[in-house]
Parts: C-alpha cells; sequence; structure tokens
C-alpha cells in the first residue's frame, strides 16, 4: 500500500511550479488507473496460490505415482484411477457419503421450511426465537461428533434408552449402516438446520404480502397458501440452499471420523466417506498421494455435476408446482 | 481454505431491504398472522430440543465415569465433578492451552486478513471503474463454489516444501481470502457507499488509498463485523486442514479435542469437559454477538 503513495502536495498549496503540477498529475492518472488493480490483487494472489493452484495440481498429482515420504515418482497416466474404482472400498465410501447426505439434506430443508414459517408470523421476541435457532451453529462440528457419538452408543447411549422406555429394541448406531447414517445426519442437522432456516426466513420476508392477500381472497387457507405461494416464490432460495449444501455435505469429514475412536468409520467402513477415504489414502497406511489425488479429483467432478443436476431438478420441480397452481 | 466452505453459505442482496419494509404491515393476513399459542409452544420445544444436547454434554461433564456408565440418561441436574474434571483436561497431554491459544491466534489473524483484503478488493469492484472488472467479478462468484478443500493434496506438498507443516503459518495463509468475503463486501459497499462521497474526496485532493482509507473503510464497518464473526466461527471450528497440516504437536482446539476422544475414550466426564472448554468460548462470543450472525445470515440470502 505505500507503493502507492498520496499525491505530496497539498491542493490548496497554490504551486506554481510547473513540474509539480505535471507530477502530481502524472500520479493522479497513474493511481485511478492502477489502484483498482493494486486492490484486488492480493485476493487474487493468495487464493491463485492456496486455492485455484493446489486444486488444479491435484490433476497433475493424480497421474503420478506419489508418495507422502518419497516424494514425485514417474508418470502412470490413468493407473491411479483405475485402481482407486477397482476398490470397494471407495465405492463403499460413495455410498456412505451419499446416504449421509440425503439423510441430512432433506429433512434439514423440510424442518427448515417448517421453522421458517413459523418465525416468519408476527412474534414477541424475534431476535431471541431466531438466534434459538442458531445457536448450534458456533458448536465446532469435532464437538457435535463427540457429543453425538456418545448419546448414540449402542451400549449405554441416551438415544438407545429413550427407545428402550417406548419399548423399541436397542439399534446398534455404530454397527448398522443405516443407524449409523442416520445418526451422522443427526449430527449435520443438528449444526446446520437453524442457519439453513435463517436463509429460508430471509427468502420468506421478501415475498411481497399481496400475493398472501390475493390467495385469502381466492379462499386458500394457510397450508394450501404455503404450498402455492411460499415455497413456489423461495424457489432461487431453495436451490441456493441445495448447491450450498451439496458442496460442503459431499465433502463430509469432521462427524463421521469423531463417531468412533479409531475414526476409520467403523469395523466395515460402514459410515467411511469419500474425504475420510481421501485422508486414508494419503495420510494412512499406504501414504499415497497419487491415489487420494485421484479421488480428491473424481469427487471434484462428482460436485460440479450434482450442483448442476440441483441446480435443474430444483428449478424443474419448483417450476411446475407454481404453474400448476394458477 | 476449508474454512471457506462454511462462511460461503449466504450471498445475494435485497432481502433485509424488503423485510424491513414489511414490518410496517402487520395485518392479519397471509403470511403476516400473529404467531399463536402453538407456534410459541413448538418453537420452545424445538429450541430446547437444539440446545439440549449442549446442556447433556455439561450434565456429563460435571459428573463421574461410573455415573454415566450406569445412567444413559443423565439427570437434569449437574453433578459437582466439573472444575474436577475440567482440571484433569488441562493436566492430559493433550495441550489444551497452546490449542486455545493457537486457535484464538489464528481465528484473530484470520479474520483481520480476510476483512482487510475483502474490503479493499470489495471498494475496487464495487466503486471504481476499470477493464476486465466484471469478468473478474464473476470470476470471484463462480469461485466461491469451488470445493478448494479437495486442494488438500498438493496444498500439504506445497506446506512440506516450505517447510510449513506443523506451524500455524500452514493454516493461517490458506485462511488469508475468502471469495465470500470479497463477494459480501462488494455487493455491500454497491448498495450503501454513494459515489458522490468517493468523488467529493477524490476532489479535494485525497489519493485512492486515503479515501479508501478515510471514506470507505468507515462505511464498511457494520458489514466488515459480519464478515469477522463469520469468519472468526469459521476459523474457530475448522478441523479438516489443521488436523492434516498440524497434527497433535501443535494443535488447535478441535484438533486436540479429537486427541482427546482417541485417549481418553472410556471417561467421558472428562472427553465431556473437553468439550465444554473448548465450546464456551464461542457461546459466549454468541451470547454477545449472535444478533449480528443472525442478521448477517438474513442479508445474505438470495434473491433471484
Amino acid at each position: 500500500m505505500s507503493m502507492n503513495a498520496a499525491p505530496t502536495v497539498p491542493p490548496k498549496a497554490k504551486s506554481e511550479a510547473e513540474r509539480t503540477l505535471a507530477r502530481r498529475t502524472r500520479l493522479n492518472h497513474w493511481d485511478r488507473k492502477y489502484s483498482p488493480y493494486l486492490y484486488i490483487a492480493p485476493f487474487f494472489i493468495i487464493f491463485a496460490l492456496v486455492g485455484l493452484f493446489p486444486l488444479v495440481y491435484t490433476a497433475f498429482v493424480s497421474v503420478h505415482d506419489w508418495n507422502l515420504i518419497g516424494g514425485k515418482g514417474e508418470f502412470v497416466g490413468m493407473e491411479n484411477y483405475q485402481q482407486v474404482v477397482q476398490q470397494p472400498l471407495f465405492w463403499k465410501g460413495l455410498r456412505n457419503t451419499f446416504s449421509i447426505f440425503v439423510l441430512s439434506s432433506v429433512p434439514q430443508v423440510l424442518i427448515g421450511l417448517w421453522l421458517a414459517a413459523m418465525l416468519d408470523a408476527n412474534l414477541r421476541a424475534k431476535t431471541f426465537w431466531r438466534m434459538g435457532v442458531l445457536l448450534p451453529y458456533v458448536v465446532m462440528p469435532v464437538a457435535v461428533g463427540m457429543i453425538f457419538s456418545k448419546i448414540f452408543a449402542d451400549q449405554s447411549g441416551m438415544a438407545n434408552a429413550i427407545l428402550g422406555n417406548f419399548g423399541i429394541d436397542p439399534i446398534r448406531w455404530h454397527a448398522d449402516v443405516l443407524a449409523s447414517h442416520v445418526a451422522i445426519a443427526t449430527m449435520v442437522d443438528f449444526r446446520w438446520t437453524g442457519y439453513t432456516t435463517l436463509i429460508l426466513l430471509a427468502g420468506m420476508q421478501a415475498i411481497p404480502n399481496d400475493l398472501y392477500e390475493a390467495a385469502v381472497v381466492d379462499g386458500a387457507g394457510r397450508w394450501k397458501s404455503f404450498r402455492s405461494i411460499t415455497v413456489p416464490s423461495l424457489r432461487p432460495t431453495i436451490i441456493f440452499v441445495v448447491i450450498t449444501s451439496t458442496i460442503g455435505g459431499l465433502q463430509i469429514f469432521d462427524e463421521p471420523r469423531m463417531f468412533d475412536q479409531q475414526g476409520q468409520g467403523g469395523n466395515d467402513r460402514q459410515w467411511m466417506t469419500v474425504t475420510m477415504y481421501l485422508y486414508e489414502l494419503g495420510w494412512g497406511a499406504q501414504k499415497s498421494f497419487g491415489r487420494a489425488s485421484a479421488v480428491a479429483w473424481i469427487l471434484f467432478l462428482i460436485i460440479l455435476i450434482i450442483g448442476g443436476i440441483n441446480f435443474m431438478a430444483t428449478q424443474r420441480i419448483s417450476g411446475t408446482g407454481s404453474k400448476g397452481d394458477k | 481454505m476449508s474454512s471457506i466452505g462454511v462462511v460461503e453459505q449466504t450471498a445475494g442482496k435485497g432481502a433485509a431491504k424488503h423485510a424491513r419494509r414489511r414490518k410496517n404491515r402487520a395485518t392479519g393476513v397471509g403470511s403476516n398472522r400473529r404467531g399463536g399459542w402453538v407456534t410459541y409452544t413448538l418453537l420452545a420445544i424445538v429450541l430446547l430440543v437444539s440446545f439440549y444436547p449442549l446442556y447433556y454434554t455439561f450434565l456429563l461433564a460435571s459428573s463421574d465415569a461410573q455415573t454415566i456408565a450406569q445412567n444413559p440418561i443423565p439427570s437434569l441436574i449437574p453433578g459437582d465433578n466439573f472444575i474436577d474434571n475440567a482440571r484433569r483436561v488441562l493436566e492430559s497431554d493433550i495441550k489444551f492451552w497452546q490449542a486455545l491459544w493457537n486457535s484464538i491466534i489464528v481465528a484473530v489473524i484470520t479474520s483481520v486478513s480476510v476483512v482487510l483484503f475483502a474490503t479493499l478488493a470489495g471498494f475496487s469492484f464495487a466503486k471504481l471503474r476499470f477493464r476486465g472488472r466484471r469478468a473478474l467479478l464473476v470470476f470471484v462468484i463462480a469461485t466461491m463454489a469451488v470445493p478448494t478443500q479437495l486442494g488438500v493434496v498438493p496444498l500439504f506438498i506445497l506446506m512440506s516444501e516450505l517447510g510449513w507443516t506443523g506451524k500455524l503459518i500452514a493454516v493461517i495463509v490458506p485462511g488469508m481470502v475468502t471469495a465470500f468475503g470479497v463477494f459480501w463486501m462488494t455487493q455491500y459497499f454497491e448498495e450503501t457507499l454513494p459515489f458522490e462521497l468517493i468523488e467529493a474526496a477524490r476532489v479535494d485532493g485525497c489519493s485512492m488509498i486515503r479515501t479508501f482509507w478515510h471514506v470507505a473503510l468507515p462505511a464498511a464497518k457494520p458489514a466488515a463485523a459480519m464478515l469477522a464473526l463469520f469468519t472468526f466461527v469459521a476459523s474457530w471450528t475448522n478441523f479438516f486442514w489443521p488436523f492434516i497440516v498440524l497434527g497433535s504437536t501443535n494443535p488447535t482446539l478441535p484438533v486436540s479435542l479429537q486427541l482427546l476422544q482417541a485417549s481418553y475414550f472410556k471417561d467421558f466426564s472428562l472427553i465431556m469437559a473437553g468439550v465444554v472448554l473448548a465450546t464456551v468460548p464461542l457461546i459466549l462470543l454468541f451470547i454477545v454477538a449472535g444478533k449480528q450472525l443472525v442478521s448477517g445470515i438474513m442479508a445474505g440470502a438470495v434473491k433471484g
């Protein structure tokens, strides 16, 4: 910033020396021309170095025999990819990731809509209720994982004890595939539902009231107007929520990692996610950066594709909804 | 880096403006109905359910291993062992104090840095005219959707080459800028800072940087404070990258909590005491600044 020095002559000091004036004009000109680039430069330089370059370079590492300790080896083409997709573990990780993602994001959006609709009413102490739903957001996922792995403990957990009071047999949260996914999805939603709710709430508040008034005139009840006005009007907001939760959700690591003490995703890897697999390939026993990069790159492409599909699907569903109800 | 992901979730403008406008129309129809006791009751239940796991943590943290083993559903009254358990956490080998200090350092530096660079870039994008402005801005917005966490392998190689593994700088540098921050500040300047003010400063002979410092920065305070808050929370809760690059020798709080669970899995009173100690700072921050977090999320909600 110091390079971009201020003009040295104060404007009111009417120096008649032409050279000074010319210099000032020139400095001023440069200031106007180059300052904008100077100000955005830190972002672009740092982002390029620690964000973009590593991501692109991942593709380069993925076609090499590359080791945590030995460093870069020879070019191996698609071999890392072939080995990865031949591993049942990779597919298991993919399955688990998707399962956890669906189990967490669908209820999250639905509960979020429900909560937002309630918060959208004319409430006393608005801020209190809104802060209330957001509170879990400041708890770190690692802590959430530790808390809920105890709540969902198979033997002495609270979840099973409560179920037992209703005469339901204990669920093997840490052994069954689906049960472990439900437990992890619960952790995700514990932390993120409030956040999503507030985004949806802001979207709801932007809906013009005239629409609701017209619906009332037409004899629409609360549920009907929620379905035919609120939800279709929220389309962009819902798309936004779904896309961002896809990007984050498919990279999930912290909660499943903390679901038991070992952090391997269970005896049978029943809750091991793709990112956990990536970590294990790179920093676990294999120490293969090449294969870890191949996994990262595959996941990257999947996220792009799913993001696109999400976008189209959400648009279509909400689109037909609003058309059908008109 | 991975901390970006968390903050990313807000974008867009206008929603808050609409919300403000709507306050004046309190009628009995549509979504503006008055909340009845059913709504209050349901909301209260939801809040209790979402608060309970935190209270549960404290209940266990103030108990002892044997009581916990015997009572899967803890009594609602806390025990009196919390101080004891907390002391055991502090005396254990998870380096709690070091981790706390590291977390504070990283969170403070990244927050300041993100805000500074985002404000500079946002000012430039929103209020200065230059060639390539639009394209570069579109690039920034597009990068918000890029899962940069997936670049961990090369980033780790880079940090090893630099000899930064195990050092805080390896966590700080990748967190120094976020695309979201730039976007956020650009939006804010576009909506709030009039061109006339900048021109006036220029006519008075201010250089660009002085205009930024004396006109733009003071105007940006509310948005900058929110951005700092979100960055702080994201940094504090970030686990994946610090876990990889710092390891157990020089941990941040989440990394040291992970160690606690890995080494003391039988003693839940100890583990939960650790969780309480690591969580309380942000709960306190939330009590002070939660209102800003709420309005930040709502101001950022998407529109169109």
